[in-house]
């Protein structure tokens, strides 16, 4: 299974980081060469083997449906870059 | 009597403070200076000596008062993974650069509550992935430990590179660590203190900057067993905001602590035995079971047949998970927001901001999890990944169904290396995790205790990995071990 | 209960140029869980609130913030289930549905795609004309809403307001068993009526609470059936999906559009093409979503901050036994309790306020007559102002009395009516109305008898001719109405004429 740069191109991209023409070989080499590593899992016989869904067994809880949070724009709003009239401000989405 | 007081273990300073032998604000006043005098160990990057003195003058009220917690008054560093109201919290990102969160992680909740103050917060690896300390946005934490007479900077290991070299060189009473694949454990053995990954659940991970959700966990790094055990019961317990945590009574650990594991069984795992592992790695390991040997304890051989495949696995599951958690990195609400030319919109934000703001390794493993989870990899990749992660469990569950009470393994595969050297040598790349993966994948609490120097004096240590949910005795196994071992070298100083 | 049996309708025919083609719709109806918070934190749901105040930081994705799920968003949705007589699943689990938006903060959505809490369920969809279709449901699942992104109000920015993130929807999958646009816009409408009955979505499609993904293809006369043989989906055509309809009407229409597009298409040789399509209303047309990104490919992956949901049994009975009476019950019941016809029942229940203002009147008394009162004059008045049930200016136990009042014969119906207008107008009790302006029937028989006689003596030549022709002895009735001001009571004033004419 090898990873070809139209890969690694679709993959940045899926990920929302840029990567730029000249580097996309390199880290479809990288990729590769984590894939090859990661084959070995193909060695094991998981016949039968539930995927482990909780690393301990407990019990999800839940809470009672009572409002015990928000009423903090401040705050919420606090750390952004650009925030106005309440809102969070972001570049519009270009088509 | 200022450098005395840095000398202090947590347990020491306890006694102290309550005879009144020392103030928290006197303790408090030494690691700052402390500190100050060590910025080329660059361990402390965020420094908040004004939260520190305020929280010891109310420590000393309360020691005054006779309501003192054991953690009251012990001046402690907090790795920037934690979130710390008000405080810079970055994960050692750019791209959390200028982020003060509104709230406080549990964990440094409880320790605070119990009167604990923070000195500031310490250096890691970027979003705690790397084994060096060496892909942090503040530069490189630099080992405390040198070898011999040799200037080269070495590496405190990673992710929690920075509290571990805090604590090696005095500059904070403990500290706390965060441990995923072995990123409390293994810089804990570089530097030669002890370092503690509770069972997965035991620690709220709410309010820590998550990694990798089901292999993250907290943990302390201390001077000592004794200090591990006193720091964990302050940082763990059932939290209701985080739904993987465990509702178990947090025991007493420090009680556990008796010295005797008269008839203990202790595991030695065939498939910890590489090819290719240095003599002294292996020779520290062989002085290890005698030790353990000679307290009392049988030495049993074990297999734990799916070791080898604990790495791929790994390195399925946690780049996965990375990338999901690692999504909301987006230039949106917090931290950095890339400069957009002309006609570029909201796509273009997300790909600069986060290319801009993440570093190459955390870019790297993001890719990757992206990859791994993306349409038509699933089963060959993540599910399968899961299902090997159930019977790499397993393997334990059979061991302990059998009786062991406790795994030694060596930590590391070597002493602290270079900071800057590639880590080339295939061997020594896979050994460096599998010691430590296995412990994350099966979800059971895991120490290092430093037992010995290696040929160029540097702190070489062993791991125990306990039953899930038994660190006391696991705590009492690595307190015998850290006795008979009487390793009590320091790092000569050079800063 | 009354089992209340149905011819299935007829599916819609759009005839083209090549033959007949016939409709397949299958809906994924978004419905606002109605708790007081959200799934995963413990902001407030409420409408209309400040932007980014019904925040938690963990709607807010912030770093180190992790979910913990709301008992009463589970109990809805087990309760909807229920009311659609579906499995409920004892073990669920959530799954994370990645993608990038400036609403949607984590970069996912948390979902259940593996392990849904509600399984399979069927639907009774009344048309209205006596046949109904039987909707089969696939499966309910929970999951978060998204943040509302506001893109005109300024040029180059958009604002987003994550009051709205993070709320609990349930995700109701239906087969694609619908086989026209009226269907589709009734299936929508008898879900929001039992769900409002149930009291788990308000089912306001203006405020969004309650909105439709719908999928449409087309097929040949005949496909359907092989497709209902085989379960094989190839025979039904490539569909496409119209999102976030949120309007009966509009629903009806993006289907009527998006079906005579596709034929068009494939009457000219082409393939319809499998995409996401939005409506506009303003064209009245259906426009493709696809921009230059491929399709999303969501690596949904099971949420690590969440373990498996495990529900007990004995919680789920709770449940059921704690549920009101669904809207076909109770339409039954109308029917056979208060005698009913089918049409009337089910005006009555459509809505569940309704439903109990109506049942609150007619206690007590005659059902039937009380229905006529409730359908036809209040409904008709509170429609002309503009109101509901719940703002009625008169209450149901004055209707009661009005009803008590004609049939007691204490007043006429056409007294009635004008005791109604003045207790609608005044909120006054109409008994007390009764007395106060007099307006109660006169029954007394020597009265009215001393009035007939009245008006016979009066009118001979009016006597000649009914007694030629008897059906004009109402005209004697008329006039001993008017002479008693309306209060007599007009059957004993037409036995009264009867008899002295001799007819």
């Amino acid at each position: 299974m090898s990873i070809d740069v139209e890969t690694a191109r679709k993959v940045a991209h899926l990920a929302r980081i840029r990567v730029e023409e000249e580097d996309l070989p390199a880290l479809a080499g990288e990729f590769n060469a984590i894939l090859g590593f990661i084959e070995q899992l193909g060695e094991v016989d998981v016949e039968g083997v539930e995927p482990m869904v909780s690393v301990t067994p407990m019990r999800l809880k839940r809470r009672d449906d009572v409002v015990t949070d928000g009423n903090q724009q401040a705050a919420v709003l606090k750390n952004a870059p650009d925030a106005r009239e309440g809102f969070f401000a972001v570049p519009k989405v270009v088509e | 009597m200022m450098t005395d007081l840095t000398k202090l273990t947590i347990a020491g300073a306890r006694d102290a403070l309550r005879k009144g032998e020392v103030t928290a604000a006197e303790l408090t006043q030494s690691y700052l200076s402390a500190i100050d005098e060590a910025g080329a160990l660059n361990a402390f990057v965020h420094h908040t000596p004004e939260i520190a003195e305020a929280q010891a003058k109310a420590a000393d009220a309360r020691i005054k008062a006779g309501d003192a917690p054991d953690m009251c008054g012990i001046p402690l560093g907090i790795k920037d993974l934690f979130c710390t109201k008000g405080v810079p919290s970055q994960a050692a990102s750019r791209i959390l650069d200028g982020f003060r969160p509104e709230y406080e992680s549990t964990v440094t909740t409880q320790l605070f509550d119990d009167g604990a103050v923070m000195l500031g917060k310490l250096n890691m690896d970027e979003f705690a992935m790397g084994s060096s300390n060496e892909t942090s946005t503040y530069g490189n934490a630099v080992n405390p430990w040198r070898r011999g007479n040799d200037d080269t900077a070495l590496t405190p290991g990673g992710s929690s590179g920075g509290s571990a070299a805090a604590v090696a060189a005095d500059l904070c009473l403990a500290a706390t660590g965060t441990d995923t694949g072995g990123s409390i454990r293994q810089p804990a053995a570089f530097v030669g203190i002890t370092g503690l990954k509770p069972t997965y659940g035991r620690v709220s991970r709410w309010g820590i900057v998550a990694f990798a959700s089901s292999l993250d966990q907290a943990g302390p790094m201390t001077k000592d067993v004794r200090d591990a055990a006193i720091m964990l019961r302050s940082m763990a317990g059932h939290d209701m905001k985080d739904s993987t945590s465990a509702d178990l009574p947090v025991p007493d650990f420090e009680a556990a602590l008796t010295g005797d594991i008269r008839g203990k069984k202790i595991g030695i795992p065939r498939e910890y035995r590489m090819e290719g592992m240095p003599d002294e790695i292996e020779a520290l390991w062989q002085q290890g079971q005698e030790m353990l040997r000679d307290a009392g304890a049988e030495i049993v051989d074990i297999t734990l047949p799916h070791t080898k495949y604990a790495l791929p696995t790994y390195y399925v599951i946690a780049p996965a998970e990375a990338s999901s958690n690692l999504a909301r990195y987006d230039g949106v609400r917090f931290g950095h927001r890339a400069k957009l030319a002309q006609g570029e919109g909201v796509t273009e934000m997300y790909e600069k901001t986060r290319a801009e703001g993440f570093g190459a390794e955390v870019k790297r493993r993001v890719m990757v999890g992206t990859y791994v989870l993306s349409a038509g990899f699933y089963d060959a990749y993540y599910n399968r990944a899961r299902k090997v992660r159930s019977l790499i469990k397993k393997d334990f569950e059979d061991v302990f169904a059998q009786g062991v009470d406790a795994i030694l393994t060596p930590a590391t595969p070597s002493a602290a290396f270079e900071l800057g050297k590639e880590v080339s040598d295939p061997v020594e790349m896979y050994l460096n995790d599998v010691f430590t993966v296995t412990v994350n994948l099966a979800g059971l609490p895991g120490i290092a205790v430093p037992t010995g120097l290696d040929r160029a004096g540097l702190p070489l240590g062993l791991q125990l990995i306990g039953r899930p949910w038994e660190e006391g005795d696991l705590l009492n196994c690595a307190y015998s071990l850290e006795r008979a071992a009487g390793f009590v070298a320091k790092p000569a100083r050079w800063w | 209960m009354l089992d209340l049996t149905y011819d299935a309708p007829k599916p819609k025919t759009i005839a083209g140029a090549t033959g007949d083609w016939e409709l397949v719709i299958g809906l994924e109806v978004h419905a606002q869980v109605a708790t007081a918070a959200k799934l995963f934190s413990g902001a407030s749901t409420q409408f209309g609130a400040e932007p980014n105040s019904n925040v938690s930081f963990i709607d807010a994705g912030m770093p180190g913030m992790l979910p913990v799920i709301n008992e009463g968003c589970v109990a809805q949705a087990v309760r909807t289930g229920l009311g659609l007589k579906a499995q409920i699943n004892l073990r669920s689990a959530f799954d994370r549905k990645n993608y990038f938006y400036p609403d949607l903060p984590q970069g996912y959505q948390i979902s259940q795609l593996y392990h849904p809490i509600v399984g399979e369920g069927e639907v009774l969809v009344e048309m209205g004309d006596g046949t109904a279709r039987l909707v089969r449901i696939e499966r309910i699942h929970l999951e978060q809403d998204a943040g509302k992104s506001i893109h005109d109000m300024d040029p180059h920015m958009s604002f987003v307001d994550l009051n709205r993130t993070g709320v609990a929807l349930m995700e109701i999958v239906s087969r694609p068993d619908i086989r026209g646009p009226e269907e589709a816009a009734a299936y929508v409408g008898k879900l929001r009526q039992i769900m409002r009955y149930l009291g788990t979505c308000d089912g306001n499609m203006q405020n969004g609470n309650l909105r439709a993904d719908v999928n449409v293809s087309v097929c040949r006369p005949g496909d359907y059936e092989k497709y209902q043989q085989t379960q094989d989906f190839s025979h039904l055509g490539t569909r496409c999906e119209i999102k976030n309809m949120n309007s009966m009407r509009f629903i009806q229409m993006a289907i009527d559009y998006e079906a005579r597009r596709q034929i068009a298409l494939l009457e000219d040789g082409k393939d319809v093409v499998q995409e996401t399509r939005l409506f506009d209303p303003d064209k009245v047309e259906t426009r493709s979503m696809r921009s230059k990104e491929e399709a999303h490919d969501y690596r949904y992956f099971p949420c690590p901050d969440l373990l498996p949901l495990e529900i007990e049994q004995d919680w789920v009975d709770d449940i059921a036994s704690g549920l009101p009476e669904l809207p076909d019950e109770k339409k039954a019941r109308f029917i056979r309790d208060f005698g009913l016809s089918d049409y009337d029942a089910s005006v009555l229940t459509a809505d569940v306020d309704n439903a109990a203002f109506f049942e609150a009147a007619a206690e007590g008394t005659d059902g039937k007559l009380a229905a006529n009162w409730v359908i036809n004059e209040l409904f008709g008045r509170l429609k002309k102002d503009d109101r509901t049930i719940s703002d009625s200016p008169i209450s149901a136990p004055r209707i009661g009395q009005i009803v008590r009042l004609i049939k007691s014969d204490a007043i006429s119906g056409k007294i009635a009516k004008d005791v109604f207008e003045i207790a609608y107008t005044s909120d006054r009790d109409p008994e007390e109305i009764v007395e106060t302006e007099g307006l109660k029937q006169v029954t007394d028989t020597g009265a009215i008898e001393a009035a007939v006689d009245e008006i016979i003596a009066a009118n001979p030549a009016q006597v000649e001719k009914a007694k030629a022709n008897p059906k004009l002895a109402g005209w004697f009735v008329g006039q001993v109405m008017k002479a008693t001001g309306g209060k007599a009571n007009p059957k004993a004033v037409n036995d009264l004429v009867t008899a002295k004419l001799g007819l």
